[in-house]
């Protein structure tokens, strides 16, 4: 079951980035990093039961808090903008011509 | 052999919400999504004896931050104007395309790499005595870090929302 976990972490993984790179919504673009990073956890998750160590765990659980934290503040970035510029398209956020 | 039949539901499950949140073209029924993809990897968590780990997705990820996302999205209130045509560009399909080709690649250098099976399961694996005797001894000082990590997310979110003079229209 194994190598069948680290199939279905790559498969969302790429799900995840694909909606990264292709969506332009700015809050689906947040849940497709949500995706990626929930990937990694099942990754971390599967080689922590292969080991035999729960070190893998500990490392999941730093990754949903940071996760959490990234979530409060892009979507607090968000909503700041779209106040400001009424949008949440991210082609149209170019003030900065990044 | 139950555990493979769940474990193949729940992974069919999570790939199709997946696919779900990044086609959705409405934010709403994409966090929808998100949440039952979050729940089907809490259940192969649980398969996979982190059971302090199912637990933690499905009361942090599920509940807290999609609370927070589909508050935001409410919020926001977007009109169908504001969520933009559908349509296909080139740097789409190039997106699509690389992504497939990283995929194949690492599905190529997995089959390559059959792991060996896993080794008889300690009872004990993945409980919460044994994760958080482990986060309380050797990782205390990470944990106390990613407390200070909150707090700083804390403030930074509030002063990023916060009202000001002249602000808006």
């Amino acid at each position: 079951m194994t190598s069948e976990t680290l199939v279905l972490s790559i498969l969302l993984f790429a799900i995840g980035a694909t909606g990264f790179v292709v969506r332009r919504n700015a809050i689906i673009v947040l849940m497709s990093l949500e995706l990626m990073l929930n990937a990694a956890n099942l990754a971390f998750v599967d080689f922590s039961r292969q080991h035999m160590d729960v070190t893998g765990h500990i490392y999941v659980f730093m990754i949903m808090t940071v996760a959490a934290a990234e979530a409060a503040v892009a979507l607090a970035i968000v909503v700041r903008i779209f106040r400001t510029r009424r949008v949440v398209n991210l082609d149209e956020i170019n003030l900065m011509k990044g | 052999m139950i555990q493979a039949i769940f474990f193949y539901v729940f992974a069919a499950s999570a790939v199709v919400m997946a696919l779900a949140v990044v086609s959705a073209r409405n934010p709403i029924y994409s966090a929808m999504a998100l949440i039952g993809c979050l729940l089907s990897v809490a259940s192969i968590f649980a398969l996979q004896s982190a059971h302090l780990m199912a637990l933690l997705q499905v009361m942090v990820y599920a509940g807290a931050i999609m609370v927070l996302i589909l508050f935001v999205l409410m919020l926001l209130n977007l009109s169908p104007q504001e969520l933009g045509e559908r349509r296909v560009t080139v740097r789409r399909v190039t997106g699509a395309y690389l992504i497939g080709a990283i995929v194949t690649l690492l599905m190529v250098r997995l089959t390559k790499h059959l792991w060996a099976p896993a080794s008889a399961l300690d009872p004990n694996f993945g409980t919460i005595e044994e994760v958080g005797m482990i986060l309380y001894t050797k990782y205390l000082l990470p944990f106390e870090m990613v407390s200070l990590l909150l707090l700083a997310a804390i403030i930074g979110a509030v002063v990023l929302t916060r009202k000001e003079k002249g602000d808006g229209q």
